[in-house]
């Protein structure tokens, strides 16, 4: 180090500067316990995966089970409903994302469902329909409500909080919302039984 | 303390001379009771009052509440009925702290009203403005905290779809969100929480009240006509002003007590007439009420916020309905720098009269607006409505300055209050 660069602080500038270091360390140890408590707590995140059992479930039919606090909706669809939600033009969906986590890609409908049991050598089980099982958050995207069932101008859902409608497969058509219903992860266990998360 | 020229106390006895020494305090009780207040102050100066009134009623009757009230999921639905039924004079010691906040909310959407009709935001009293908006947010964010408390449908639902405004931030809106839930959802850990800070909030506008106080009795009350009291001599100053002891403590508590005979037969008659019946069935995760509204007092920035329903650029609809929601109390806030007039009272305003009051009716169309589930022409109401609450603020304010010709404003505070009640001597008392 030559004289020109010689450091201009001198002790007291450096004992400043550490003091007031450590000070703001020594706060921000002290703070963030009290910041963190109010994050989930062991039990809230000990949130085991749940089963639910579809048996028995009719097309045109839907159960609600609540998981991780939240509505989740099971469907089966009708044959008129799933061919609704063919019908649709990707393009004229405000949410082209499929939001399945079983299912990345484009929202098409077949993206939507998700697949029926299929045993060891790869077979459905009998009276299976390709695309009949929906299970989607029953949480409204905009701001968190529980969309009503059958009802709104798609045959889906309809939200009463702020007047979303979502299809028949639980896209967003029409409102505030900005994305389709998300699809959580789920997978049949058994031709009856649907396991969340 | 204040600025205008006055008597200060001075202690007379031996023991009030050692306290003094010691601690000045009853010459800060003195001067802040005895100080110099306009003598033209009309009917709408009473709210300050009124406001301080309803903050020591709920902050009362809130703490006598919490002695019964158990903040759990499973017991504080329970709880608000045993109150209701079981505790000694519950009823009407519950009824009073719901009505009491309606009360608080009407006395204070008057009171902010009186600021922007008489300019009473304007230099020198930006301060007070500012801590009086910080008072409003710290309000509807207590009316918000104790309306989830008694675990109702509204409570559960309101709660869920107030703090999705959170999760509307893009980035950290989910983990914020999680973090004010301590959940994936409104659950226990929400109640409890919300209780705490439900608790605490009171005690932080007190404060930030005693602030908004102190920062008036400096610059001194504004009043209908606008112009300052003469600070010239206190003689003067007496001219302009009288001691806020008795004269107006008189007057405060005339209107305290009409005030509050109304609310005491809508607390005997109508309790839950501005309640909402969903708030009697208990809290369900899995069924949301056909129709989510908001206390009263909330509609008119809930309309505001539903208002926008389309993308703009990269934003979306959910995040911009959240910032026009906040965004319309900034920019009441910023009104003692977007308004350009030299002239401080909308009485000598005869353009800002009409856009005033307009801004009233707004105010009620974005509340009936805020009220009606959003369908037909709600939505395209709450739009214009929202556009001219920001244009008043941002557009017409600055433009007035510039366009209109004020009236002319009288010379004193005396020659205002003259002109109403001549004086019975007239050499006496003309204006200087």
């Amino acid at each position: 180090m030559s004289h020109a660069d010689e450091p201009a602080g001198n002790r007291r500038d450096f004992l400043y500067v550490a003091t007031a270091t450590t000070g703001a360390v020594i706060t921000g140890a002290a703070v963030w316990p009290l910041v963190n408590q109010m994050n989930p707590s062991a039990d809230v995140q000990a949130l085991a995966s749940i089963e639910v059992d579809v048996d028995g479930l009719e097309p045109g039919s839907q159960v609600t089970v609540k998981w991780r606090g939240k509505p989740v909706f099971i469907r089966r669809r009708t044959a008129e409903e799933i061919a609704a939600g063919r019908d649709v033009e990707l393009g004229d969906l405000p949410d082209g994302e499929s939001r399945n986590a079983n299912k990345p890609g484009d929202a098409d409908d077949a993206n939507r469902s998700i697949s029926a049991f299929l045993d060891a050598d790869g077979n459905a089980p009998e009276g299976a329909v390709e695309g009949e099982w929906l299970v989607m958050m029953g949480v409204c995207t905009h701001l968190g409500c529980v969309p009503l069932g059958d009802a709104g101008d798609f045959g889906g859902w309809f939200c009463p909080c702020h007047g979303s409608h979502y299809d028949t497969a639980g896209r967003i058509r029409k409102g505030p919302a900005p994305e389709n219903l998300p699809v959580p992860q789920a997978v049949f266990i058994s031709p009856s039984i649907v396991k969340l998360g | 303390m204040a600025g205008i020229p006055h008597d200060h106390y001075e202690p007379g006895s031996k023991p009030e001379k050692w306290l003094h020494k010691r601690l000045p305090i009853v010459g800060l009780l003195y001067d802040t009771l005895m100080i110099p207040t306009p003598k033209n102050l009309n009917w709408m100066w009473i709210w300050g009052i009124i406001l301080t009134f309803c903050l020591a009623l709920q902050i009362i009757t809130g703490i006598v509440l919490a002695m019964h009230y158990t903040p759990h999921v499973d017991l504080a639905f329970d709880s608000i009925e045993h109150i209701m039924r079981d505790v000694n004079g519950g009823w009407a010691i519950r009824y009073m702290h719901m009505n009491g906040a309606s009360l608080f909310f009407i006395a204070v959407y008057a009171h902010i009203f009186r600021g922007l009709y008489y300019g009473s935001y304007k230099a020198p009293r930006e301060i007070t403005w500012i801590i009086g908006m910080l008072i409003y947010l710290a309000m509807m964010a207590t009316g918000f905290l104790g309306y989830v408390l008694p675990w109702g449908q509204m409570s559960f639902w309101g709660a869920t779809v107030i703090t999705g405004l959170f999760g509307a931030i893009p980035g950290i809106g989910e983990s914020l969100q999680t973090w004010l839930l301590g959940g994936p959802a409104v659950d226990n850990a929400t109640l409890n929480r919300f209780f705490s800070l439900h608790y605490l909030l009171p005690f932080v506008i007190a404060g930030l009240v005693v602030v908004h106080i102190w920062a008036f009795h400096t610059t001194g009350n504004n009043n209908p006509s606008g112009v300052e009291v003469r600070r010239t001599s206190k003689a003067d100053a007496e001219k302009d002003t009288v001691p806020f002891w008795p004269y107006f403590v008189i007057k405060d508590m005339f209107a305290l007590l009409v005030i509050l005979t109304i609310f005491m037969a809508v607390v005997g008659f109508m309790p839950n007439y501005l309640g909402h019946p969903d708030n009697y069935i208990e809290a369900n995760a899995l069924s949301t009420p056909a129709h989510i509204v908001p206390e009263w007092y909330y509609l008119p920035f809930y309309a505001i916020l539903r208002a926008i329903t389309f993308d703009v650029l990269f934003l979306d609809a959910k995040f911009l309905g959240v910032l026009m929601m906040f965004g319309s109390i900034a920019v009441m806030a910023l009104a003692p720098w977007t308004d350009t007039s030299s002239v401080r009272s909308g009485k000598y305003r005869p353009s800002f009269k009409w856009w005033f009051w307009l801004l009233v009716l707004d105010f009620f169309v974005l509340m009936w607006a805020g009220a009606r589930p959003a369908e037909g022409l709600v939505p395209t109401i709450s739009l214009i409505g929202a556009i001219y609450w920001f244009a008043y603020f941002l557009v017409i304010l600055p433009l007035l300055g510039i366009l209109e010709k004020p009236l002319p404003v009288p010379e004193t505070i005396e020659a205002d209050f003259d002109a109403h009640y001549p004086p019975k001597d007239a050499s006496a008392s003309a204006a200087e």
